[in-house]
């Protein structure tokens, strides 16, 4: 505890300087990979095409002292581009799915990962494209809270740090707090001059490290796609076609298509770029429906198609850059303490957490066969109010579809399994209080009961202040890390004869050739072709004996 | 001294062969593709046994076609009499050295359980295979032909599959009675040079 304390007035000696941090609070701790924003390959933006160069704008030629100063120069011109933002999800954090009527985004929804958002904003919002999200008295109209920086910004050097509430560093600052490690004062001037289009580096300052880390969340989204080769990502090649991820999601006024929350599962039709309606991040909208050569293999490969998504074939695995992602997160564990009564880490032998006092048990996995099911676009999710039956595995997000019923088709997913705490008395999941400054924070006192009450409280819901740990699963839908055709998958890979695993065993509603054949016709079929061979080799045997017997006669 | 005919010709001996080493890539290939066992590998077995079967289409409509112009479809016209004698030769007369009952003649050169067991092999096994085989070919045409309703994959590989058995099975009793002509082997140098022996 004094070496927190410690920390916490070495941290609040730098940050509290700060008009726009007055009101954040100590940062005790943070998650591993928090400091894995770095500066990142600023190889996209020296290719600029642009016919503006920002840091000839007299807007520009000023010392910003802070985020919102940067997005007043840019409003200044682009002065639409706020209201734009605030229309979308990176904004809003909150989706309405319009098929199930919940209320979903990262605002809402709880998951297995790091759970759920209320009581932990200043570090959560790190991620936000916003400045200041650090309660639920978030000003959602403010233009100038907009950060334009973090998805435009090309220095590689802009970093939004977990605590800040979605601010970048302003003034040097220790980071992680008592790491002794200075985080140096970004250049906001030189950082605003570099404006540009959005590239794959800025996408994945958030994206690639979901889940608290490199590739922990997706297992399909990570800092190997930075500068991928043609083998991890055959559009995003970095030799090759060196598409940007919003070469899919083409954007539009800052509205960003391509949503899990609602995702397209049937391109059905022609989805090609340019007619209305459609998904422009499907592989669809750029390959079409029948993709394959206009031949025999082709036709056949097309008609796999019809049930398959593309993605079953063309993402063998995932997590292929060489970063592990988390298949598994067990918080039931959290909160063990070394003999001195310091929270501690195991590391797996290749270096991961294993174990990790604030967050439980995990385990990572690379190159990760997917699990397989019929998906036709509509997820439900375990909301907090949703009861739930704690002798099951509780679905945090349902994948709905069927072989039937015609909307489906066969999707690869991630499948992630946790542990996490749920209201006993109400039988639903919990908010729990993971980070700040406070005495009841998880990550700075392990006290489950202290941080269940306050993050119930924070979002005002009944708590019965029991609880119990019960096992979830989340699913995630494969679709980024597309490999070049030869690493497709091959045809006994589901098909394989006989013995073995095939990718597609476990899909209901299929006719594997191969692999679902009838046992009974088998055992009936082969046991009338042995006894005809029986019959036959007995009556020729008869035969030789009676010939024999014939010349012995003689 | 034994009396030789001729019997086949040669598109017919051509036809028997080729359509024999279809049948039997056919069945060698099926089968992998059924899941029974390891041979060639999946895409390769489905890549022969494709054109194994189109190329086998392209014969029976040749031999289609010869049949009919040639009059000699007639040789298939079943018939019930002397099958009775046929049946007591095969479990009884062949082991005592009895003489076969038939006598192969140019207008008559299957005997009559010949001629039922290749009917029933062009008139059932034949369509049954080939339809099911078509439909599994052109599964993905399905929903254009409005067939998607009627037809499940699934049925339509059992068919197939009970077929590929049935021509599996006549294969082993034909193959085994190729040696019960009036010598072991006179049927098959028939069926190479086109003359067989007979009594």
């Amino acid at each position: 505890m004094r070496i927190f304390i410690t920390s916490l007035s070495l941290w609040l000696a730098t940050a509290g300087a700060l008009p726009a941090l007055a009101a954040t609070t100590a940062v005790p701790t943070v998650a591993p990979g928090a400091h894995a924003y770095g500066p990142v390959s600023n190889e996209e933006a020296k290719k600029s095409t642009s016919t503006a160069d920002h840091s000839k704008f007299k807007e520009l030629q000023k010392d910003f002292k802070s985020g919102p100063e940067v997005t007043e120069a840019c409003l200044s011109c682009h002065t639409e581009a706020a209201k734009q933002v605030h229309a979308t999800q990176h904004w809003t954090w909150e989706f309405l799915n319009p098929k199930t009527n919940q209320r979903l985004g990262k605002k809402n929804v709880i998951n297995n990962f790091c759970t759920a958002i209320p009581s932990n904003y200043e570090f959560c919002t790190a991620c936000h494209v916003g400045y200041g999200w650090k309660d639920d008295k978030f000003d959602f109209t403010s233009e100038k809270n907009v950060d334009c920086l973090v998805c435009h910004e090309q220095t590689g050097t802009y970093k939004k740090v977990p605590g800040l509430a979605g601010h970048a560093v302003y003034k040097d600052m220790e980071f992680p707090p008592g790491s002794g490690k200075i985080l140096k004062a970004q250049d906001l001037r030189k950082i605003a001059q570099s404006v540009g289009k959005t590239t794959r580096n800025n996408c994945g300052t958030c994206h690639f490290y979901g889940g608290g880390g490199d590739a922990v969340k997706h297992g399909d989204l990570d800092s190997s796609l930075k500068a991928p080769k043609k083998y991890l990502d055959v559009h995003m090649d970095k030799d090759g076609l060196n598409f940007s991820c919003g070469t899919c999601h083409a954007t539009s006024g800052h509205a960003v298509p391509g949503s899990r929350y609602a995702p397209t599962a049937k391109a059905s039709g022609k989805f090609i770029r340019g007619k209305e309606g459609g998904n422009p991040a499907s592989c669809q909208s750029c390959h079409g429906d029948a993709p394959h050569q206009d031949n025999r293999e082709g036709a056949r490969l097309n008609q796999h198609a019809e049930k398959l998504a593309c993605q079953v074939c063309h993402i063998p695995e995932y997590a292929r850059g060489g970063r592990p992602t988390k298949m598994m997160w067990d918080w039931s564990t959290a909160g063990k303490l070394d003999k001195n009564g310091k929270p501690f880490v195991i590391k797996d032998s290749a270096g991961h957490e294993a174990y990790n006092s604030k967050k439980g048990d995990f385990r990572y996995e690379s190159n990760v066969i997917p699990e397989y099911i019929w998906f036709n676009g509509e997820v439900e999710y375990t909301l907090r109010e949703t009861k739930l039956d704690p002798s099951q595995v509780v679905q945090i997000n349902r994948f709905k579809g069927s072989p039937d019923d015609g909307k489906s088709k066969v999707w690869p997913i991630k499948r992630f399994t946790g542990k996490q705490p749920y209201d006993v008395g109400h039988n639903q999941l919990v908010v729990f209080h993971t980070y700040g400054a406070d005495d009841a924070a998880f990550w700075s006192n392990f006290d489950w009961d202290k941080a269940l009450a306050w993050g119930m409280k924070e979002i005002g819901a009944e708590y019965s202040g029991k609880f119990a740990f019960v096992s979830t699963e989340m699913s995630w839908p494969i679709t980024h890390m597309v490999a070049p055709k030869g690493d497709a998958l091959s045809c006994a890979q589901c098909h394989q004869p006989g013995s073995g695993v095939g990718r597609l065993d476990k899909v209901p509603g299929l006719y594997l050739p191969g692999r679902s054949a009838n046992p009974w016709l088998d055992r009936i079929g082969w046991t009338l072709a042995l006894l005809t061979l029986i019959g036959v080799l007995i009556h020729g045997g008869i035969r030789i004996v009676m010939y024999k017997k014939r010349g012995s006669a003689h | 001294m034994a009396e030789k005919i001729y019997v086949f010709k040669r598109f017919e001996r051509f036809w028997h062969w080729s359509q024999a080493l279809l049948i039997i890539t056919l069945l060698v290939t099926g089968f992998e593709i059924h899941g029974s066992y390891k041979f060639l590998g999946f895409k390769e077995a489905v890549n022969l046994h494709t054109n194994a079967a189109w190329t086998l289409v392209g014969l029976w409509i040749f031999a289609i076609f010869w049949h009919f112009t040639t009059g000699e479809w007639k040789q298939y016209i079943p018939t019930l009499a002397k099958v009775d004698a046929m049946i007591k030769y095969y479990t009884h007369g062949i082991f005592v050295n009895a003489p076969h009952p038939f006598r192969a003649t140019q207008l008559r050169k299957h005997n009559p359980l010949q001629r039922l067991a290749y009917l029933g092999v062009m008139l059932f096994i034949g369509p049954l295979i080939w339809f099911t085989g078509w439909f599994y070919l052109f599964y993905d045409q399905w929903d254009e032909w409005q067939l998607d309703r009627y037809l499940s994959l699934e049925w339509v590989a059992f068919f197939h599959t009970v077929a590929a058995f049935m021509m599996l099975i006549f294969l082993i009793a034909h193959v085994y009675l190729t040696t019960a002509g009036h010598t072991p082997t006179s049927h098959l140098k028939a069926m190479i040079t086109g003359w067989e022996e007979v009594e």
